[in-house]
């Protein structure tokens, strides 16, 4: 059983990802491929309206159609007081409407039949009379006096606004403004996008009506809390609850939220005895399940003339859609959007935000991104940039000039929060040297002269990831903490389960490699397990980066505990004190005596066949992290782009990456992780939008209209690292699956500006298709500078 | 993505193809390629009761010279035409053209006959055709037509096909020595339909121009052909002068519309910049 001295591939090896094999051979399992028997299909009628009032629903000839089991609407459902549900930000949202639909593609009835093809049939034999209502499409619209109320079906809701929230210090701040040589300001969209994860949403549920017992197959998140949401909200009693998230086709935060379309599943499954499975089309997830972004912002910054900077002040407006359905932390209205200081020692900083109802799908969720702090960084990113162009300085140089150094770590923002571990300046430098970043800026000088246009682009964004500390975060009142269980096996090989769950992070590997790195099992004989609420330990699931910070701690901190029982059995076997008795890498030796050593596997076999009297067989434990505060990974990224002054059309030349996340785990996975954000990044600056005509029709309802980036028109990625451990982190970690969507649409976007700021122009929203740009050179050659 | 119910034909011959267009009439559809029809019938925007697959009928895919001009088979699929060393070598517009077509899953499925049947605007094959001057021949059971493009394109997906007819070539007259021919497209990303596309074919003789071809992609309710342009151009010296003032007339000969994929007057100004370009490359390949 001896080891021998095989390297232990622990912390810091790019191990082959253990979950591929399985994938690669078209073997994994998602919820589509769950097939039980006498399983029902579901579809689902949408809503054709933005807003309108409904008048009736005929299912008579869609109930008569061969085939259909069963026809669903809001009355059916408002009979077991399921037609409304409550949503993750405390508001209520409608399973089937009932009264009036509120956005285009809203769930109105639902046909259970034998097979899809049916059901889908049925679904064109219902008539519903509507009578269309005003749609309002924009906050702004939705906040004037005399806009129609989207929920009149709330009593107290007498308008369009949800509500209000300030974060800093405003006299301060104001003080602050007072002081300034100069202020520079922004007013910047960020559009709806959507996460568009491959797989869609969907779900099996199966209730037995003999034994009570609820079990639903589901591609979530965040399987633990839907159970406990679906014991509040059915009244099912938990323990017959279980939800089962097979293998996920991505989620990018689209898979945390519970859909009207898993409650009607579950209800007609119970009501009909038999299985039902509901898969979304495309058009349905992207039209009807939670966005992300669609804020309004303003920043304006403060400065002394030298660059300095004073204070910040940043306002935003969000449109939340038809019902409040935000996936973030119960205390918090705008997520963490209050990061929006940044990389920058600021005195100063104040935030006000607002939301509003809109005629539009709710379920503003984090889109590979921790609780909005991808609109902060981008806002501050941008502003900084722009700043710089009425310094008259360089950009690079204003940011130097600004970031919070080293020496002030643990640093205390002006918003409260307080930053771990951070060298902007080391990253930021890094970046610049590999990008070449002063020649560069000589180029562009002479491409100028030659009427070409080059830019470059810089954003040295903070991430804040890791929610979080239970005296702050919880979702619904249930604190954001994580747990992992760990069981050796007597011939050593181990299982691990996890309440986090992965949606093609890597967490089979990388989450082996943490106890490889503890205790010295191989990963390949560490088992990971998740997504099953019988056989895993509670804990909130997987978005906002928090796997890592979390669990991986909790991982981590369940080795140790084994450990030091793995301690005890080991002194036992090697006859002297556990005092005596030192680990290192798999083996556990006899302190000053090396040779004398047993090996983890030895003390395995043991824990079940030699253990000291007065001691537990086995070798296990379980435990629940509560972070003692967020991690706060860091990069600075640059995109350099050429454009066409005729046509707008902008290109990329190269893109630099240096990120710090803190200690990696797994460098391979982690580049992965990078790739795919910075594709994503690219994707949402160039060419991604959810918009909406004048009647609330959503413009983007499939991938003709959506774009997703592919590897044709994907630039080539430069990464580099950093390393700056987190201090609170057990092995230094801090996440690190969504840097790159946070930090990388600021990047591209300051590129293009950066392109065209000699001609005065300032802002472009995204995203920046060539025609924007193109109109964008129009009106600043014309004399009146954009933005 | 579940269409509606259909039956569905795979006929062997063309006789038989023929035969049960005959037979359902407006209740069927031909399957070529499918790169439109499929997601059509998925999204329920179209539901045939019938579809008549053509797919196994030999020779309909054939690409080859013949009598003076390039015959391009119904079925000849867009990767194919990219691919072919008699395009490569002797029809620089129709090279060029192919591989911008749609994504390279698309080009392997998608085919001629099935792109200019489907008579999108903004389908690429319709602008290279008109700047070609090229001819399509439809067949029935009662025998052959033969259609200039510009009669067979109508509008907006409608062409002059009966619901009995099949297209089963395109025509493009050999290009004359001194000619060259480019298509210019705009696109959001790979895969996406042109925000514009533009296609040039200039023909020069004896030092100036002999006949200039351009058509024009996804600015109005067809394809377009810019007759004003190509008639500025007959005679004219080639260069700069004449080479933007076309290109003014194409951009005036637009019908472009605003959308996500840019405004109205964008797109037009870019349908100037590319007919310059489009005739400037043109030129150049025409002078060599």
């Amino acid at each position: 059983m001896a080891t021998e001295a095989t390297e232990i591939r622990g912390v810091g090896h790019s191990v082959k990802r253990k979950e591929d094999d399985r994938f690669i051979r078209g073997k994994g399992t998602y919820v589509d491929d769950v097939k039980l028997p006498g399983m029902l299909h579901m579809a689902i009628l949408r809503s054709p309206f933005a807003h309108a009032r409904i008048r009736s629903i005929d299912t008579s000839k869609a109930g008569a159609l061969p085939g259909v089991i069963a026809v669903v609407t809001g009355e059916l459902m408002a009979q077991h007081k399921l037609a409304w549900m409550p949503t993750i930000s405390a508001d209520t949202q409608a399973v089937l409407a009932t009264d009036k639909v509120r956005f285009q593609g809203q769930e109105v009835a639902a046909v259970v039949a034998e097979d899809p093809y049916i059901a889908k049939d049925a679904l064109e034999l219902i008539e519903v009379d509507y009578e269309p209502l005003e749609a309002v499409v924009t906050p702004q619209r939705a906040l004037e006096a005399g806009a129609p109320v989207i929920r009149d079906d709330k009593e107290d809701q007498k308008d369009n606004h949800i509500f209000h929230w300030e974060s800093g210090d405003k006299e301060a701040t104001d003080k602050a403004f007072a002081q300034a040589d100069l202020t520079v300001s922004l007013d910047t969209f960020y559009p709806r996008s959507h996460p568009a994860p491959l797989e869609t949403c969907g779900c099996v549920a199966d209730l037995n009506p003999a034994t009570g017992q609820a079990t639903i197959w589901m591609t979530s998140q965040a399987p633990h809390a839907i159970r406990t949401v679906f014991a509040l909200v059915a009244g099912l009693p938990e323990e017959n609850i279980r939800i089962i998230s097979p293998d996920i086709g991505g989620g990018f935060g689209n898979k945390v939220p519970v859909y009207p379309g898993y409650v009607v599943a579950t209800a007609a499954s119970l009501l009909l005895g038999r299985p039902v499975k509901w898969i979304e089309e495309r058009s349905e997830n992207l039209i009807s399940t939670g966005f992300a972004r669609d804020f309004y912002m303003k920043g304006e910054l403060a400065l002394k003339r030298d660059g300095t900077m004073l204070g910040l002040r940043a306002s935003l407006l969000a449109d939340e859609g038809a019902f409040h359905a935000d996936a973030q932390p119960s205390k918090l209205k705008v997520g963490l959007f209050h990061i929006v200081t940044g990389s920058y020692d600021f005195p100063a900083a104040h935030v006000v935000a607002d939301g509003a109802y809109t005629n539009k799908a709710p379920g503003g969720v984090a889109y590979r991104c921790s609780f909005r702090v991808t609109e902060a960084s981008y806002l501050i990113e941008r502003l900084v940039q722009n700043a710089a162009y009425e310094l008259g300085m360089d950009p690079a140089d204003l940011r130097l000039k600004n970031f919070i150094k080293p020496d002030q770590f643990p640093y205390r923002s002006a918003t409260g929060f307080v930053y771990d571990s951070g060298d902007y300046h080391r990253a930021a430098k890094l970046a610049m040297e590999k990008l070449g970043y002063d020649e560069l800026r000589k180029e562009q000088e002479r491409a100028r002269d030659e009427g070409k246009l080059l830019g470059v682009g810089m954003a040295s964004f903070t991430e804040i990831v890791g929610a979080g500390p239970s005296a702050d975060y919880d979702i619904l009142g249930l604190k954001m903490n994580d747990g992992a269980e760990l069981r050796i096996h007597p011939t050593g090989k181990a299982i691990l389960k996890l309440s986090v769950q992965t949606q093609g992070q890597g967490h089979e590997t990388t989450f082996a490699q943490i106890v490889a790195e503890e205790l010295g099992i191989q990963p390949e004989d560490v088992k990971v397990m998740h997504g099953d609420t019988d056989n895993t330990p509670y804990g909130l699931g997987t978005y906002a980066s928090r796997s890592t910070p979390v669990s991986g701690a909790a991982t981590a901190m369940v080795s140790r505990k084994v450990r030091e029982k793995a301690t005890k059995i080991a002194a036992h076997l090697l006859e002297v004190a556990e005092e005596d008795v030192q680990f290192e890498k798999g083996r556990f030796f006899v302190k000053g005596a090396p040779d004398r050593a047993k090996t983890i596997q030895d003390v395995a076999f043991a824990a079940y066949t030699n253990f000291p009297a007065g001691t537990e067989a086995g070798l296990e434990g379980v435990h629940y992290y509560d972070p003692p505060n967020l991690t706060f990974p860091f990069g600075t990224y640059l995109v350099a782009v050429e454009v066409d002054p005729d046509t707008g059309e902008w290109n990329v030349r190269r893109v630099v990456a240096v990120d710090d996340c803190g200690v990696r785990i797994n460098p391979m996975i982690v580049e992965g992780q990078l790739h795919g954000g910075l594709t994503e990044g690219f994707g949402i600056a160039k060419m991604q939008l959810i918009t909406f005509d004048e009647a609330g029709n959503c413009i983007g309802s499939n991938f003709m209209d959506y774009l997703l980036p592919t590897a044709w028109e994907t630039p080539r990625f430069e990464l580099g690292e950093t390393v700056t451990p987190s201090p609170h982190h057990p092995i230094g970690a801090k996440g690190v699956g969504e840097s790159a969507t946070v930090g990388s649409p600021a990047a591209f976007v300051n590129a293009v500006i950066d392109a065209l700021a000699h001609l005065g122009v300032r802002n472009i929203d995204m995203p920046l298709t060539s025609s924007k740009v193109w109109e964008a050179i129009q009106q600043s050659s014309a004399g009146a500078p954009a933005g | 993505m579940l269409p509606a119910r259909f039956d569905y034909q795979r006929p062997e011959t063309l006789e038989e193809a023929l035969f049960l267009l005959d037979r359902y009439g407006e209740d069927g559809k031909i399957l070529a390629g499918g790169q439109s029809l499929i997601p059509l019938m998925k999204l329920r925007f179209a539901s045939p009761a019938y579809l008549v697959d053509i797919n196994r009928i030999p020779g309909l895919g054939d690409i080859k010279e013949s009598g003076g001009k390039l015959v391009l088979g119904a079925l000849a699929r867009h990767n194919e035409i990219a691919d072919s060393d008699v395009i490569t070598a002797r029809y620089p517009l129709v090279a060029s053209a192919a591989p911008q077509i749609s994504d390279p899953i698309v080009r392997n499925l998608g085919t001629v006959g099935g792109s200019l049947s489907h008579a999108d605007p903004a389908g690429d094959w319709g602008s290279v055709m008109l700047a070609l001057g090229a001819e399509v021949v439809v067949r029935s059971s009662s025998g052959d037509r033969t259609l200039v493009i510009d009669d067979f394109l109508r509008d907006t997906f409608t062409t002059d096909l009966r619901p009995n007819e099949l297209l089963v070539e395109v025509r493009v007259p050999a290009p004359s020595p001194h000619s060259g021919g480019a298509y210019l497209k705009l696109e959001r990303k790979v895969g996406d339909f042109a925000t514009v596309g533009v296609a040039v074919q200039l023909a020069l003789n004896d030092g100036h121009v002999a006949t200039a071809g351009i058509g024009l992609t996804a600015v109005g309710p067809k394809n377009l052909r810019a007759r004003d342009a190509e008639e500025s151009l007959a005679g004219a010296e080639p260069g700069d002068a004449a080479f933007a003032k076309a290109a003014r007339l194409a951009a005036a000969a637009a019908q472009p519309q605003s959308d996500v994929r840019g405004s109205a007057d964008y797109k037009r100004h870019v349908v100037e910049v590319f007919v310059r370009r489009g005739l400037a490359r043109a030129n150049q390949m025409a002078k060599a």
